[in-house]
């Protein structure tokens, strides 16, 4: 199936009759609106001169400072404002990144599945991708180690580790502490820069914060962060936390892509998490994330057939489904949709192909009756796509 | 007998105007696969209208739409749904139960329409030729054995052959199949849009549609003012196969109206749209999907009671081609549709 058609497929999944398992979209309507709304007044109306004029390429000084006190919560203490670079969401930081480090034919190395966009972006850059397996501990060292030894005696140029270590999306999956060691010292001696990319990373549903690998490599590993996830998307605020060098060429690219980022939504960030009691916010999103994620799990356990496995994530959006070898999800999804349920085949997290047997879950979205409803949807689709795979492929 | 074509339209069809026109609603939308299309064909022609001074609405198609129509009924409804309920009669019978009129096929002529395999098999009583094909649902597959039926189906058409959906449109589903080995895939593809496959024999040639306007009365053993043709438009994809992507992404077809074929082959061909349209028992508006092969014979594929209407499609390619309005012509055919006799009383 093409691609036009799956955007095809997916025009109809955003009709409410379908129960969408398909967008990674933070369910911001359990966020405290007047609140929100009390935040915008009363920005505009003491500071609104400086909210409604240009700033500066790297962000503002006072927003940054809150910014390292976020990323204290996942361990990263050193952190100083003129390390951060804040950024229209951490798609930003990483195009910039990638314009900075990235030249045609370099080689990205990435977890195999990886977030879609950020395939999207290497491929803009004309990267060549590589993908590394992961298993229920995440990213495979041994993998990786070996990749990286066959990419160096090819001759290619390494130039980055992409990774999302924590509550990754697409897997669900969490690189453990002990293997992150392993991947920073395996990188750091092939001259390999790690982005650790960490949207979800407070969106734990054991409530422990997943410690950063940044907090314990600060020379080898660019973190970006978000608060798409933990306030809103539709401010569009992220950034990205680097070794000073790095820094200073992600603030040189960012003024030429964008000249200042909006100050005026930096500075709703800034001062809701001055004036509200944020924390406490992304508490209520963790615990209506982990009563979603818990609703999947079991609808999971109860539709599907024989032969299907998941991932079981600790935080984040979420689950990875794999069928059976041989099926094709995106084959499967114009039955899905007409089942009203919608999903994300999995090749689409692949730059080379694989994937085609399996699909991205979402659960941060629906309510959990309809997740329900949605999993159940999908378990009949499985169970008749495995009927017809025994037709044709007996 | 000769079909007319667009040159025998007559002037007062082409100078119509309608004054007593009310409301006109546009359907649109849906839950097909051609959703995105349809609200595409839907906005164009709601812009079209209300350009020449219609008043035309865009709604789509949802558990709203019912008691919407019972409590504002529009003085006619342009049905530009695309894919099943759209095409299929559905969304008419619905019409017919709300008696409210209508542009285009009534629901009996629209089951056959949508359904290619009894499209083609009226079409060839009818003296027109068509591409050989088999026609199986997937049960039989599943019951008899799907290895045993797709040797026997290459045997009986050969290869390549094109595997459709028996009913659908936008190219959803379907696959050309050069390989035995290939027909297996290309029918777990199909049967992701519909449970009945149509393998046809794949004839190489110049793909055209041919659009069909009627301002007759539905009888056309009494018409004055029949079906006539537009100009065929030719439809050469890029990459070779007209799929979804091809139909739809602006550059990635190459049009050509009128089609680059010979006076006997276009009369052809506009010949079979208005055959196709005739037995089909169609009204108001049609396109025939076509192939001419190299011996330059022309070969039916399909027909479409709702075809598209959006920048890249032929149906409008047609109208233009022939000096006529695309607004212009709704516009009429929607009054056409206002003044025909209700299927019940109101």
């Amino acid at each position: 199936m093409i691609a036009s058609e799956v955007r095809a497929l997916f025009a109809v999944a955003s009709r409410p009759e379908i129960v969408s398992l398909a967008g990674g979209m933070p369910a911001v309507d359990a966020l405290p609106m007047e609140a929100v709304a009390a935040t915008v007044s009363e920005l505009v109306l003491s500071r609104g001169a400086v909210a409604l004029q240009y700033g500066s390429a790297q962000g503002d000084p006072d927003l940054r400072a809150r910014i390292c006190d976020v990323m204290a919560m996942e361990g990263i203490t050193d952190a100083r404002p003129d390390d951060v670079v804040v950024t229209a969401g951490s798609q930003q930081a990483l195009d910039l990144l990638t314009r900075v480090f990235v030249d045609p034919g370099d080689v990205v190395v990435t977890e195999g599945p990886t977030y879609v966009t950020a395939i999207n972006t290497f491929a803009a850059y004309q990267a060549r991708i590589v993908h590394v397996p992961m298993d229920a501990d995440g990213l495979s060292p041994s993998a990786l180690a070996e990749t990286l030894g066959r990419l160096a005696a090819e001759g290619a140029r390494v130039k980055l580790l992409y990774t999302v270590p924590t509550f990754q999306n697409p897997g669900g999956i969490t690189l453990t502490p002990p293997r992150r060691a392993e991947v920073i010292e395996i990188c750091r001696r092939a001259g390999v820069l790690v982005v650790e990319d960490n949207p979800y990373g407070l969106l734990s549903f054991t409530g422990e914060p997943v410690r950063a690998m940044r907090a314990d490599a600060p020379d080898d590993v660019v973190y970006l962060g978000s608060f798409s996830k933990t306030l809103a998307p539709g401010l569009r605020v992220g950034w990205a936390l680097a070794p000073a060098p790095v820094t200073a060429r992600l603030v040189l690219a960012a003024e030429s892509a964008i000249l200042s980022q909006s100050m005026f939504t930096q500075l709703v960030v800034e001062r809701y998490l001055a004036t509200q009691p944020w924390a406490e916010q992304v508490k209520v999103f963790r615990e209506m994330y982990r009563e979603r994620r818990d609703a999947m799990l079991d609808a999971l356990a109860q539709s599907m057939p024989a032969g299907a496995t998941w991932t079981r994530p600790d935080g984040g959006f979420f689950v990875w489904l794999t069928l059976p070898d041989g099926m094709d999800t995106r084959s499967m999804l114009p039955r899905a949709i007409a089942a009203r349920v919608a999903y994300v085949p999995g090749a689409g997290f692949y730059a080379d192909g694989s994937g085609r047997n399996s699909m991205r879950l979402s659960f941060c979205y629906p309510p959990p009756d309809r997740i329900r409803d949605g999993v159940g949807r999908l378990g009949r689709v499985v169970r008749d796509e495995l009927d017809l795979h025994d037709t044709f492929r007996p | 007998m000769m079909s007319p074509t667009v040159h025998d339209v007559p002037d007062t069809v082409k100078d119509a105007t309608m004054t007593d026109l009310g409301r006109v609603l546009i359907l649109a939308g849906g839950l097909s696969p051609e959703r995105e299309v349809s609200l595409h064909s839907g906005g164009r022609l709601r812009d079209a209208l209300t350009r020449i001074g219609v008043d035309a609405d865009l709604a789509d198609v949802d558990a709203a739409t019912l008691p919407a129509l019972a409590a504002d009924p529009p003085d006619v409804v342009f049905p530009v749904l695309h894919g099943t309920s759209g095409e299929d009669g559905t969304i008419r019978e619905v019409l017919d139960l709300y008696d409210l009129p209508y542009v285009g096929a009534a629901p009996p002529a629209c089951r056959v329409a949508f359904d290619k395999a009894t499209a083609k098999a009226a079409v060839t009583a009818a003296g027109v030729a068509t591409p050989a094909a088999v026609t199986l649902p997937r049960a039989a597959f599943h019951d008899l054995g799907a290895a045993a039926l797709i040797e026997r189906i290459v045997a009986r058409l050969g290869l390549p052959v094109v595997v459709k959906p028996r009913a659908g449109g936008s190219a959803f589903g379907v696959s050309r199949v050069d390989d035995a080995s290939g027909l297996a895939e290309a029918l777990m593809a199909c049967f992701g849009y519909h449970d009945s496959a149509l393998i046809e024999r794949a004839v190489s040639g110049v793909e055209i549609a041919v659009g069909v306007i009627d301002f007759g009365d539905g009888d056309s053993d009494s018409d004055s003012t029949g079906p006539v043709a537009l100009p065929a438009v030719e439809i050469e994809p890029a990459a070779g196969v007209y799929d979804y992507a091809a139909r739809y992404t602006a550059g990635a077809t190459a049009f050509f109206t009128p089609a680059r074929l010979d006076d006997a082959v276009l009369r052809a061909a506009a010949e079979t749209a208005i055959t196709a349209h005739r037995v089909l028992g169609l009204r108001d508006l049609s396109r025939t999907d076509m192939i001419v092969d190299a011996a330059g014979n022309v070969q039916f594929l399909e027909v479409n009671v709702a075809p598209g209407m959006t920048d890249t499609s032929t149906w409008p390619m047609g109208l233009h081609a022939a000096g006529l309005d695309f607004a212009v012509v709704c516009r009429d055919l929607a009054a056409r549709a206002t003044n025909r006799a209700r299927p019940g009383p109101r």
